[in-house]
């Protein structure tokens, strides 16, 4: 069912209505055919692109739609509802083509950000690695200074998207200081940039996934990888303030899918209690079954408002990093139980690959793990509330 | 150039199909938009535009009720130039006599090298109105192109038909109707929804059009609609189990049904 949103002007209502149309033909007919054998759809990037929806909260000025982020996140929404992998995949390159944006500097932003933005490219993240995920302090690949150039050797770990990517943002480390010494680079990759396969730059096979198998995630391996030195953002060692403030908007895009996610559970559930009867008449009768419907609505009509309502601190230049990590934890969780709700109100044929309910619950259990996991964000919010009380 | 899309705002064909107390299909208290044939029309007008040797503009006419201007929108929205809004009261209940009458006014205001229409509306679905207007203007027609050639002021369709397949040519200002296999509709961009909220689009009555309001309308219809009765709910089907007479069974099912 059409979700009712309220938006800020008429030109994002046509907007969501133009995402509604292209996710409802184009994505969702394809979803359980790509997720079931692991297609990454690289043209459905490409039409998004066309229709100028992978540029959205980005400046003008840098070929962005201008939109603000409560009309961009709404749009994840809708795109994940159809097709969550999408969704994320939407997301990541936002979040590997914010930090150019933030921290580049005006000549690299006019050299790269329109063709990062032009709707063709499409850019993935590279902070994990094997031995760092929810410390990433702990990242080992390291990028040394050579002349004009920095010579970068490691493994980066769980790169959504990354061989088919057209850019990245990566991660290395240029300083000792576990903290301090983390760099940010912008990546080009292929024709002017790195080239895969000519042995700096290689990827793992894809991780043999539980869910959102339509979007790769591999090793990325860097030997010996020479990056001129004007692809680093910001200066040496502002590395970790990068990929934070990045994570920050990243983990609201991640807060919008996980909401559109548990919304196609919902209306699968609903669609399917007024269907089946049991008894004599339709399961939906039961009280028992309508209070679960009811706590499922619930759980996402809360984790809505809430992403909605970072996003608009966000707009607003307000901090929001708190409220950010909340509207992912929140939302994340109730994907989980709405998910899990969903196969339960479909019984046995919820847990067949015969209908979307049991993916729907294997792709939910991501977005408790990805972009910190829920327990990551668990410390955010209260190293926040502590330094607010003086702690 | 100038080429004049005719697209209808048609109850979306998707949602039940709901009727006013005058017998006429409700379009007002339901979702319409833009008909679905009509985009192929829209689409065939941009790509002629796009390979255009010379300027050439595209204007979308729409005759119905206010809330058809989201269907005006939608084309501006894909890359249409401008629109042209036909909204009068009066039109309310027209057959396609009239519908034609209205529309063909208003191409002759705005004048016209090629006027491109769909292949049928996907409410009233009679394939007419494109045949009336080439006749009422005086041009002429090449309707149902599966695929058009413009080269100059010279047009060039396919035609697929049941027995055989038609090349017809014929030279501007004519009347061209396309089918949706002749291209793939494009969806409009977010760029072209913010620059369709700038183009012009213009409202006209019967009056600006110089219509006398008793040639249209139900009134001045030639065919009335008595009744209206939705189709009877699908009824649990006959199971002919093949016992070696299943062929038998099938014929008498259809024979009794007058269906051979
Ligand atoms: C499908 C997928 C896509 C991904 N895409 C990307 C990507 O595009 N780019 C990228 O850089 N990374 C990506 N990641 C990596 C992801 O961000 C990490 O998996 C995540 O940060 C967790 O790291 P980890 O897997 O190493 O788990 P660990 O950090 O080893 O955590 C294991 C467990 O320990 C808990 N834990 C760890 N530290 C603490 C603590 N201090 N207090 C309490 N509990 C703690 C965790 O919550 C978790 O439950 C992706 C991961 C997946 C699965
Ligand atoms: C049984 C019946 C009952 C009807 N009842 C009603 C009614 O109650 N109320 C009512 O309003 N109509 C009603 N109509 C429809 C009305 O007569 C048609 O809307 C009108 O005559 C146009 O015909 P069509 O829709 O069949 O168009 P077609 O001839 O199928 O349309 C072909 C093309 O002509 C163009 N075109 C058609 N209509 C327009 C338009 N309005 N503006 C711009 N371009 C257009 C489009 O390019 C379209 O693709 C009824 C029709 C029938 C057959």
């Amino acid at each position: 069912m059409a979700v009712d949103r309220l938006l800020p002007t008429t030109e994002a209502y046509d907007l969501l209505d133009l995402v509604r149309e292209i996710a409802a033909e184009q994505l969702a007919p394809r979803a359980a055919v790509d997720e079931a054998s692991a297609t990454f759809p690289r043209d459905v990037f490409r039409l998004l692109g066309e229709a100028g929806l992978l540029s959205l909260p980005f400046d003008e000025e840098d070929g962005g739609g201008g939109q603000p982020y409560e009309v961009y996140l709404q749009m994840l929404e809708e795109i994940a509802t159809a097709w969550v992998s999408v969704g994320v995949d939407v997301s990541v390159h936002s979040l590997a083509s914010l930090a150019m944006s933030v921290h580049g500097t005006d000549e690299q932003r006019m050299r790269w950000l329109p063709s990062m933005l032009g709707g063709d490219q499409l850019g993935a993240y590279a902070l994990s690695e094997p031995q760092a995920g929810s410390d990433v302090a702990a990242i080992a690949t390291r990028a040394v200074r050579d002349g004009d150039e920095y010579v970068v050797t490691g493994t980066k770990a769980w790169v959504s998207h990354g061989p088919h990517a057209d850019f990245m943002l990566l991660f290395a480390r240029t300083g000792d200081d576990p903290r301090g010494g983390l760099s940010a680079f912008h990546i080009p990759i292929g024709a002017g940039g790195l080239e895969p396969g000519a042995g700096s730059l290689s990827f793992g096979a894809p991780e043999r996934k539980m869910g959102m198998t339509a979007s790769t995630t591999s090793l990325v391996m860097f030997d010996d990888a020479r990056i001129p030195a004007d692809h680093r953002l910001g200066d040496e060692g502002d590395g970790m303030r990068i990929a934070l403030s990045a994570l920050d908007s990243g983990r609201l895009g991640i807060a919008a899918c996980a909401t559109g996610l548990a919304q196609a559970a919902l209306d699968q559930a609903v669609g399917y209690a007024s269907q089946r009867r049991q008894f004599g008449r339709p399961i939906a009768e039961f009280e028992g079954l309508q209070f679960m419907l009811a706590d499922m609505a619930a759980a996402v009509e809360t984790a809505r408002s809430q992403y909605v309502y970072a996003g608009r601190l966000r707009d607003a230049g307000r901090p929001f990093s708190r409220q950010a990590s909340i509207a992912k934890l929140t939302a994340s969780d109730a994907a989980m139980r709405v998910t899990t709700d969903a196969v339960q109100v479909l019984g046995g044929y919820g847990y067949t690959r015969d209908f979307p309910a049991e993916r729907y619950m294997r792709e939910a259990k991501v977005t408790q793990i990805f972009e910190g996991t829920n327990q990551i964000q668990r410390l955010v919010i209260a190293r926040d509330l502590l330094r607010q009380s003086g702690l | 150039m100038k080429i004049v899309v005719c697209v209808k705002f048609a109850p979306d064909s998707t949602a039940p199909r709901k009727f006013s107390s005058d017998d006429t299909v409700d379009r007002v208290s339901v979702d319409g938009i833009l008909s679905e044939l009509d985009e192929n029309a829209v689409e065939e007008a941009l790509k002629i535009r796009e390979s255009a040797a010379s300027d050439a503009e595209v204007v979308v006419l729409t005759m119905g009720p206010e809330q058809a201007r989201t269907a005006i929108t939608k084309t501006l929205q894909m890359g249409a130039d401008a629109g042209v809004h036909v909204v009068d009261d009066a039109i309310h209940g027209s057959d396609s006599i009239a519908s034609s009458r209205v529309l063909a006014a208003a191409l002759e205001r705005t004048g016209f090298d090629l006027a491109v229409c769909g292949m049928a509306s996907t409410d009233g679905g009679m394939s007419v109105v494109p045949a009336m207007l080439a006749e009422r203007l005086g041009v002429p027609q090449l309707t149902m192109a599966s695929e058009v050639k413009v080269d100059g002021t010279a047009v060039t369709i396919r035609r697929d038909g049941e027995v055989a397949t038609e090349t017809v040519e014929a030279t501007m200002p004519l009347v061209l109707s396309v089918t949706d296999a002749a291209n793939e509709p494009r969806y409009p961009s977010f760029k072209g929804i913010m620059a369709a909220k700038k183009k012009p689009v213009e409202e006209l009555t019967l009056g600006d059009l110089g219509v006398d309001a008793g040639e249209v309308g139900s009134a001045a219809a030639w065919t009335t609609v008595e009744s209206i009765e939705e189709r009877p709910a699908r009824t649990a089907g006959t199971i002919v189990t093949d016992d070696g007479t299943g062929a038998d069974q099938l014929v008498a099912f259809l024979a009794e049904r007058k269906f051979v």
